[in-house]
């Protein structure tokens, strides 16, 4: 990858950073409420999968998503509006942090039962086999995904029917509070079930934006081709807990700063400056990431809440949520 | 076409109708490609439209309904079937959590045009796994339209209303009734979803029924007014939308309600009913409703068990003779 694509990949991981962080700040103070599940740490796998991806694919997320809907086209305002519980927000205040969503731009969702989207993704990438269309629906998932049904239902499906799908496990090795290795019986939880199934499964370092790129590229072209669908670890870390309530107490601390050291912007900023480009370059990025972030920051407060008559919309196609005559 | 045509029969033809008009109809389940389903509900599909448009599923029901809404987010409009309603359960995520909840959650920006069809119900002597009646499960779920129909031509007109349908469609088709028969509609038959119809007309009571209920509350009613009760029998076609209008105005007329339901009394679909009645139609009652609905146990095997459980014609006239008398 060339320096430019590289400085693109790594200022969209930096706006990312900067919009969960603002996540963080804005929950502190209040302004945020229910829950957040946030991604930071785990930039490199959506930003360098959505760089491999057509714009036209489809992508489902999980309630850690936030990211995966930057990374598709949402906008930091628009996301944190949501959290904030505005009008503008992206769901119009009606789904939450756990539910970013921008269709218009291919992010089908983010989805909080566990593994419930995987079949959504086949059914997806059925839908553009039917309609010929070459497009490709990718599933990005936990670790703890793989011991559900759904799982195991999907990826026997979209093999036997050859489906254009990738199944994208962001294995940041905790489900929720507990290990992934305690309560899974093989060291690899996506990519050691895949062969099960007759499908490939792969690792990748998930926090490298390079190599994430490179993998779900050569995978997604192997899936539009016709070979059918395959899987995808990808090794990284959440900097936060599960959860806004979860301290992450229970991760050893030589755990934790192995990892943070081995952290996505840092590792991309590493190979910029291999590739010759200047620190003043990299603080131009970040500063403009930063701006962005402050903006949308300050648009959402700013916005105004939901008509409260919005509760009764949106049940039905027609827009209203009338039940009987 | 022939002078009457099953129930059976109704259903692969209503889903033929609509797969010849729109090429965007497919069909995804267990067995009902090359085997035309279990119940033979869907013969002669998979010979005229092909593989590519009729699929073979494993038994996967989050599969099946998940990759129908998956599809239906995408452009298509899929006819997943659950082979029996008690089987709904293993896919309950998506018909309570994913599919109903999706377009709302979303802000409107995805729409789910799919139909689930299931084989709903008793007295096939199936046992408790295969035999209940959930059509109240359903009810229980704000986002599912519900369709239920009692006849042969209503089979046909309300499966093209539901594949037609923008919005999610849980459509249960009775086992009980799959042998019945009924004139055959004329094509572009279409029953638009929340019409119930009154099906016989009456003054001194009105039972309120769906679908394999409809024909016993007839036959009661046959019964009844050889007792000079004249009963009127609405069929609600639809729990959602639910034709309460309908209802309200036969209340009107009678003064006296019996609602008839095969799932259990706890949570059934005729509570919601007698809700409605005594919130908006207090005023138009002369005496207590009355519910002939399923004993709150599983469904047992024997025939003979099996009645003490589900209405029959006795309950329900049962019941009317001690209203009438209130």
């Amino acid at each position: 990858m060339d320096a430019t694509a590289l400085l693109d990949r790594y200022e969209r991981m930096n706006v990312i950073r900067r919009t969960e962080k603002a996540a963080h700040d804005l929950f502190l103070r209040g302004l945020v409420k229910g829950t957040t599940h946030l991604a930071a740490g785990q930039e490199a796998i959506a930003v360098g999968a959505s760089a491999a991806l057509r714009p036209d694919d489809y992508v489902f997320a999980t309630y850690r998503g936030h990211h995966h809907a930057l990374a598709r086209g949402a906008t930091p305002e628009e996301c944190l509006a949501e959290l904030m519980s505005r009008a503008t927000g992206l769901c119009k205040a009606k789904g939450g942090s756990m539910h970013l969503t921008k269709a218009a731009t291919g992010m089908l969702g983010s989805y909080a039962i566990v593994g419930s989207h995987l079949p959504m993704a086949v059914g997806a990438a059925w839908s553009a086999r039917l309609r010929g269309t070459e497009q490709l629906a990718v599933a990005f998932f936990g670790d703890g995904a793989t011991n559900i049904g759904a799982f195991h239902e999907s990826l026997n499906l979209a093999a036997v029917w050859k489906l254009p799908v990738l199944f994208v496990c962001e294995n940041n090795l905790y489900m929720e509070y507990t290990p992934i290795a305690d309560v899974t019986a093989v060291p690899r939880p996506a990519a050691d079930r895949a062969p099960a199934h007759g499908i490939p499964g792969e690792v990748v370092d998930g926090n490298d934006v390079v190599a994430v790129e490179e993998a779900v590229g050569r995978l997604a072209r192997r899936a539009r081709a016709g070979d059918g669908p395959a899987v995808l670890e990808a090794e990284t870390y959440r900097h936060f807990g599960h959860s806004r309530a979860d301290p992450a107490a229970y991760r050893p601390a030589e755990e934790v700063e192995r990892w943070l050291k081995h952290d996505p912007l840092d590792l991309a900023r590493g190979r910029l400056a291999e590739l010759g480009v200047d620190e003043e370059t990299l603080a131009g990025a970040d500063e403009r990431a930063r701006a962005v972030v402050e903006r949308a920051v300050e648009a959402a407060k700013a916005a105004p809440p939901p008509d409260p008559r919005e509760a009764l919309t949106d049940v039905w196609a027609d827009g209203g949520a009338a039940w009987r005559t | 076409m022939a002078d009457v045509i099953t129930y059976r029969e109704a259903v692969a033809e209503g889903i033929a109708r609509e797969m010849r008009r729109d090429a965007s109809v497919v069909c995804l389940g267990e067995d009902i490609a090359a085997a035309g389903g279990v119940f033979k509900t869907t013969t002669g599909l998979l010979e005229e439209f092909g593989p590519g448009r009729v699929w073979d599923t494993p038994i996967s029901e989050q599969a099946i309904v998940g990759a129908a809404m998956g599809a239906a987010m995408t452009g298509m409009r899929p006819v997943a079937e659950i082979m029996f309603s008690d089987f709904l359960a293993c896919c309950w995520d998506y018909l309570a959590n994913e599919i109903p909840k999706v377009r709302y959650m979303t802000g409107g920006q995805v729409t789910v045009p799919l139909v689930v069809r299931t084989a709903n119900g008793g007295g096939l002597g199936f046992g408790a796994q295969h035999s209940q009646a959930t059509e109240n499960w359903a009810l229980t779920v704000p986002g599912l339209k519900i369709a239920a129909p009692a006849t042969p031509a209503d089979v046909i007109g309300m499966l093209a209303a539901a594949i037609r349908s923008a919005d999610p469609v849980v459509f249960f088709e009775h086992k009980g009734l799959l042998a019945t028969k009924g004139p055959p509609p004329p094509p572009g038959h279409v029953v638009e979803l929340g019409r119930a119809a009154v099906v016989r007309e009456g003054t001194d009571v009105t039972l309120v029924a769906l679908a394999s209920t409809v024909p016993l509350a007839q036959e009661a009613a046959g019964v009844l007014a050889g007792e000079g009760v004249e009963a009127e029998v609405v069929d609600l076609r639809c729990l959602v939308p639910l034709d309460a209008a309908t209802v309200l105005a036969s209340l009107g007329k009678t003064s006296r309600l019996v609602t008839v339901e095969e799932n259990p009394y706890q949570g059934g679909w005729g509570a919601t009913v007698v809700s409605v009645v005594a919130d908006e139609g207090f005023a138009l009652l002369d005496a207590p409703v009355r519910r002939v609905a399923g004993e709150c146990v599983p469904l047992p095997f024997a025939d003979a068990l099996e009645e003490q459980v589900i209405p029959t014609v006795d309950k329900v006239v049962t019941e009317v003779r001690r209203l009438a008398a209130y």
